[in-house]
This record gives C-alpha cells, sequence and structure tokens, in this order.
C-alpha cells in the first residue's frame, strides 16, 4: 500500500511534513537529511527539487534551488540519492517540483523511475487538472502514486470538491494568498479560511502549508487540518551553526515543542 | 480553402496547436479565469471597443502612418514600407496593450497594477497608462536592465510608478516577470498584472494579440490604399516575446500568400552560448505558464539568454509564435548584436529614423532576405531608439 495512504489510515492529527530542498547545503545532504529525519517524529518529507524559476517560492526556498543546482543537483542523481535513503528509511516520500522538470525527463519516464526510487507522491504546484487528469491520472493509479493538487484563499467551493476528487492522500492547503516564506503568525481572516475548508467535509486529509514556522503557526494550523507544511523555516534552521544533524533535531523538536523524541 | 485557419486559432484551453495552455500555481487560479470569463466579453462589447479606439486615435494617436521607405528600398532593390509604431506615444507599440488593458483592470475593479519589462518599453507604456486612469503602478525590471536602459527608468519614475529591480538570475527580463508574478500570487484580489507580450498563461498570449492586432488592421487599410492590394508579399517584425510581431502578423495569419518573418536576436551567435535564438535553441516546455519553445537544459532548467537588446534578451517565444514558426507557417531569422548595431545606422542615415535596438534587429533581416523588384516588404518599426543612444553611439565611436 501507498506509504501516505497508509500514514493517514493510522494518524488523522499533527500529522508533520517537512520539505527540503534536494542538493542543499551540499549535494551528498540529500540522504543525510532523510537519514535524520526517519529517526525524528516527522510523518511525511517533501523533497524540494531544485528549478531556475520557481515561481511559487519565496526567497529562502528560492535560494537553496540556486545553491544546489550550483551543487550540480540533476534529476537522475536525486533519484539514485533517494534510493539509497529509501534502503533505510519507510517514511513517506514526496517530490515537489515544476512541470517542466517533468516535461523534460519525459512524464511517463519521470514517474516510473521516481516510483522505482521509492517516491510515494508529488507536489507539482503549476501542473494543470485537465492535464493531470486526461494524461497521468490512470498512471498513476496503476502505480499506486500520490497527488496532491493545492487550494487556496481563492478557489472556489466546486473546484474544491473537484480537487478533493482527484487527490491521492492529501490536499495541499495554502494557508494564505502568498508564495513560500514566514509570516507574521496566522489571521483571524486565514482562521476563518481554514474552518470554511474544514466545514467542507471533504474526503481527503488536508495539510496546511506556506507561512507554517514555528511551534505556535503549526498547532494552529493543526487545529483546522491533519497536520501541516514546514518549508522555509527549516531550510533556514539547516544554516545555523551546529552540525547538521543537530540542527535537524534542534528545529524538529522546537516544532513538535518536547525534549528529543528520537524514536 | 485555409489549411492554418483551424490551428492558429486557439481552442477553448488556450492552446495553439499543441503551445500555450495556463501552467500556473493555483494561487492564480482564480485570477485568470476572472480575466479569462472578461476579455472576450469585453472585445465583442460596442461601448469596450469605442472606448480603446477612441483612446487609441486621441491618446496614442493612431493610427500610425506606414511610409514607402525609398532610400532603403533603392538599398534592397524592393519596396519597403515601414509601420511606425515608433510614433506612438510613449515611443513604441507596447501602448497599445497597456491601454486595452487598464480598461480591463478598471472593468475589474483593480486598483494596483504591476508588470514586467525589458528595454523599458512596456514599463513606461504601462507607467503612462496607470498616471492617466490614476492607478498605483509597480513596474519590475531586472538590475541589469535598469542599468543598460536608464533613460526608460527615469521616465517611469517621472510618471510615478515604483521600478523594482528583480535581482534573481541573470537579471533580465526573465527575472522581472518571475518577481511580477510572485507579487501577484501575494497580491491577488487588488492587483491586475499587465504582461506586456504575448507571453504567459491563457489567455494572456490572445489577450495581447488582440490588442496588438491594431498594427495589422491599420496595413490592411493603408497598404490598399497606397498599392491597391492589402496584402504585402511579406511582413517582418522582431520576436522577443513577440506582441509586436503578434500585432504586425495578426490579421495576415491566414493569408497564406504573405510571409510572415520573425526576427529573433542571436546576442553573439546563435552557437555562441550568448543567444536568444529561441526558436533555433529552444525545445518544447513550460515558462511563466505557457507551454511553449524556450531554452533549457536537457533536465529542464531555464538557461539565461543574452542579446544587446533588453527586450529581446527572453528565452521564451509566445506561444503563437512556437506554433506558427514549428508548423511552417512563419520564417524565423536570427540576428547578431554587431548586424543590428549596423543595422539601426543603416536605417538612421538613409532614413532619418532612429530605431530601438529591438527593431534594428528587424532592419538587419532585410540583409539576409532577397526580395524581388516588385514585391512589397512591410517592416514594423516597433519602437524608436532614444533609449539606446548610448550604445549607439558607443558602436559608432569604435568606427571612428
Amino acid at each position: 500500500m501507498n506509504r501516505i495512504k497508509e500514514l493517514f489510515k493510522r494518524k488523522q492529527e499533527d500529522v508533520l511534513n517537512i520539505y527540503f530542498t534536494a542538493g542543499y547545503p551540499n549535494l551528498d545532504s540529500t540522504q543525510k537529511i532523510l537519514k535524520n529525519l526517519s529517526k525524528l517524529d516527522v510523518d511525511i518529507v517533501e523533497i524540494g527539487m531544485p528549478y531556475s524559476d520557481p515561481l511559487a517560492d519565496g526567497p529562502t526556498i528560492q535560494a537553496s534551488g540556486q545553491k544546489a543546482l550550483k551543487n550540480g543537483m540533476k534529476l537522475d542523481l536525486l533519484f539514485d540519492q533517494i534510493s539509497e535513503a529509501r534502503q533505510l528509511s519507510d517514511l513517506p516520500m514526496i517530490m515537489m517540483g515544476y512541470f517542466n522538470q517533468v516535461m523534460q525527463y519525459g512524464e511517463e519516464q519521470f514517474f516510473t523511475k521516481a516510483k522505482d526510487s521509492g517516491v510515494d507522491g508529488f507536489i507539482l504546484p503549476d501542473m494543470p487538472l485537465h492535464v493531470y487528469e486526461q494524461e497521468f491520472k490512470t498512471l498513476f493509479e496503476d502505480l499506486d502514486l500520490g497527488i496532491s493538487f493545492l487550494i487556496s484563499p481563492q478557489t472556489d467551493t466546486e473546484r474544491i470538491f473537484k480537487i478533493d476528487e482527484l487527490c491521492r492522500g492529501f490536499i495541499y492547503m495554502v494557508s494564505s494568498a502568498s508564495i513560500t516564506g514566514a509570516k507574521k503568525g496566522i489571521s483571524e481572516q486565514q482562521i476563518n479560511y481554514f474552518k470554511r475548508i474544514k466545514d467542507l467535509k471533504l474526503k481527503t486529509p488536508r495539510l496546511i502549508g506556506f507561512g507554517i514556522s514555528n511551534h505556535e503557526t503549526f498547532s494552529k494550523a493543526c487545529e483546522y487540518a491533519s497536520g501541516a507544511v514546514i518549508g522555509s523555516a527549516f531550510i533556514k534552521a539547516l544554516d545555523k551553526e551546529n552540525s547538521l544533524e543537530d540542527n535537524i533535531i534542534n528545529f524538529i523538536s522546537s516544532i513538535r515543542n518536547d525534549k528529543i523524541v528520537s524514536i | 480553402m485555409n489549411k492554418y485557419k483551424e490551428h492558429i486559432e486557439i481552442d477553448s484551453r488556450g492552446y495553439y496547436g499543441e503551445f500555450g495552455g495556463a501552467y500556473i500555481p493555483e494561487m492564480l487560479y482564480g485570477n485568470i479565469e476572472e480575466i479569462r470569463k472578461k476579455y472576450v466579453q469585453l472585445w465583442n462589447d460596442e461601448a469596450f471597443k469605442k472606448e480603446f479606439d477612441q483612446l487609441l486615435k486621441d491618446y496614442v494617436g493612431r493610427p500610425s502612418p506606414l511610409f514607402l521607405a525609398e532610400r532603403l528600398s533603392e538599398r534592397y532593390q524592393t519596396n519597403i514600407y515601414l509601420k511606425r509604431e515608433d510614433l506612438n506615444h510613449t515611443g513604441s507599440h507596447k501602448i497599445n496593450n497597456t491601454i486595452g488593458q487598464i480598461l480591463l483592470a478598471k472593468k475589474l475593479n483593480k486598483k494596483r497594477i504591476i508588470a514586467e519589462t525589458g528595454a523599458g518599453q512596456h514599463g513606461v507604456a504601462t507607467a503612462t497608462v496607470c498616471a492617466l486612469m490614476g492607478l498605483e503602478c509597480i513596474v519590475y525590471m531586472g538590475a541589469v536592465d535598469i542599468e543598460r536602459q536608464a533613460p526608460n527608468v527615469s521616465r517611469m519614475k517621472m510618471l510615478g510608478a515604483e521600478v523594482r529591480p528583480a535581482l534573481s538570475g541573470s537579471k533580465t527580463l526573465k527575472d522581472a516577470t518571475n518577481e511580477a508574478i510572485r507579487d501577484w500570487i501575494n497580491n491577488p484580489l487588488d492587483t491586475h498584472y499587465i504582461i506586456g507580450s504575448v507571453v504567459g498563461p491563457h489567455p494572456y498570449p490572445d489577450m495581447v494579440a488582440k490588442f496588438q492586432s491594431v498594427i495589422s488592421e491599420e496595413i490592411q487599410v493603408q497598404l490598399a490604399e497606397k498599392t491597391g492590394n492589402k496584402n504585402p508579399d511579406a511582413i517582418i517584425a522582431c520576436v522577443g516575446g513577440g506582441s509586436n510581431a503578434a500585432g504586425a502578423f495578426y490579421h495576415y495569419l491566414n493569408e497564406q500568400e504573405v510571409r510572415l518573418i520573425a526576427v529573433e536576436a542571436a546576442g553573439l551567435g546563435v552557437d555562441s552560448g550568448e543567444s536568444a535564438a529561441t526558436s533555433k535553441l529552444g525545445s518544447k516546455g513550460v515558462i511563466h505558464g505557457s507551454k511553449t519553445l524556450l531554452m533549457q537544459t536537457t533536465d529542464g532548467q531555464i538557461i539565461e539568454p543574452y542579446s544587446i537588446s533588453a527586450g529581446l534578451d527572453y528565452p521564451g517565444i509566445g506561444p503563437l509564435h512556437a506554433h506558427i514558426i514549428s508548423s511552417g507557417r512563419a520564417e524565423a531569422y536570427s540576428v547578431t548584436d554587431e548586424e543590428a548595431l549596423k543595422a539601426a545606422v543603416l536605417a538612421t542615415r538613409l532614413e532619418g529614423i532612429i530605431p530601438a535596438l529591438e527593431t534594428a534587429h528587424a532592419f538587419a533581416a532585410l540583409e539576409k532576405i532577397k526580395f524581388e523588384k516588385n514585391e512589397v516588404v512591410v517592416l514594423n518599426v516597433s519602437g524608436r531608439g532614444d533609449k539606446d543612444l548610448a550604445n549607439y553611439i558607443k558602436y559608432l565611436e569604435s568606427y571612428e
């Protein structure tokens, strides 16, 4: 069974999805980060495929992607790194990137290769729903792969139900009209939007992302969804002075707000 | 009858053949839908058309003249007509589109306007219509372009616009467009994004082409008056994203006997690694929300382009052009920096018209294509060259 599906079968709250950019800060950081995260109280990892022109991303993720590309990150290398990490970990792994990257690799080849490397699902924010439906839906069902589409405060109800129908795994709920990166807390307007979506009683679990950066915003998001995604704040934490391992441990425990939860 | 007709018109999802569409993050979906629903309705609305046409006439100064360039014609042994978009208010064709889009923005009750610009022509045209309508204006411009097109930066500031430098990538048009899109994601409710070219997600390529189509609409009438035939043998236009070319080609797309000639910037040479000749160097992919031809690595990373002309320094091409070039309806030529500079001087000295560096690429194509003595060629003079004088003077001095 798909690991994302399996996760949500046993856990419907406080799901923590950590995003990081593959190949950052160093080319071989990918496996190290995956290995460390799988020892901690993290439920899903989202592996960013560094891209030259990431339209939906703020300065932190843009800069990490540029660095990773400079380090020499390429898709084939990334698949190898994921395969290697998969030997040691059963954590659900998702790849996040832009549709052009998939197109150039060859869509079917890309999804098949990812599946073989141990990837469980995808987030491709600029892939249109109709393109997925017409060209890849059957393939995803055959390969038992997950796909998460985004909803934003501007997404109308009819479209939300359509997205609920198409998502496999979870819906990625963008917390506000914004690109990725930390904001100042969560506003009342955002809470109203969270409530509105919660009341729709969608069949697919929701994770809230964009602007989730600390224990407080994570907990708030978890009140209205199955969990949340943290990206930019995690990438910033990797830059701190300690070892990569300590930075990761400290960050995750600060989000969970408890002592080290090594399993 | 017209074997291209059905292909040149976009389908319901905004594809010209296999190019086009709307590859955008969900955060922009609502905005794009809003525009998609409104623009065709407005385009077919008599009151809107009247307002648009009136402004083009009284404010922009249309119709722009079609001028028989006798000395150029003599030199190239053919009949060359210049469509004088450089004589429009603000000095280029860009104003046709910004007038259309500012009227649309007002109908959508938007209070804040953003735009990207390369050479600054579109930035100036946007800042101008914002001043005219009293709307806030923010223009994103690559830091490199701010440097090399300084006169236009001053004009935008004079017009009350805020010019924000794009500091990522090669700090040129592509990066300015990225920043404008990010701004729009952050401000979806009160902001309209005036894209300056026939690029971006559907419906922008079609909408901008429609607003620019006045160019070929006028050419048809003017040419019929001058020659008795509304169809020339060829139309030449430079292409970055391709808005002036789209406007000049528009009403001729289905006229098979009219050659459509798109001229791209080769920079230091098509194979030099410093080029923006997208149709030669590009492959199918997605850039700025549209499936088209773009310069990219095998891993799908967009390659930083290069051209001396900031307006042509773009790694993609509008989906309409990707389609008509791939299908053979249009021909693509590429012109280097050096050839463009030389052509600019020649046009200036023969006709007393200083073209923009972008337009100079179209003039340079005359050196590469042999026309018959009785043929009629229309060259779209997309903009004037005041902004490029520093480059031109430097070039002239290098020969003194």
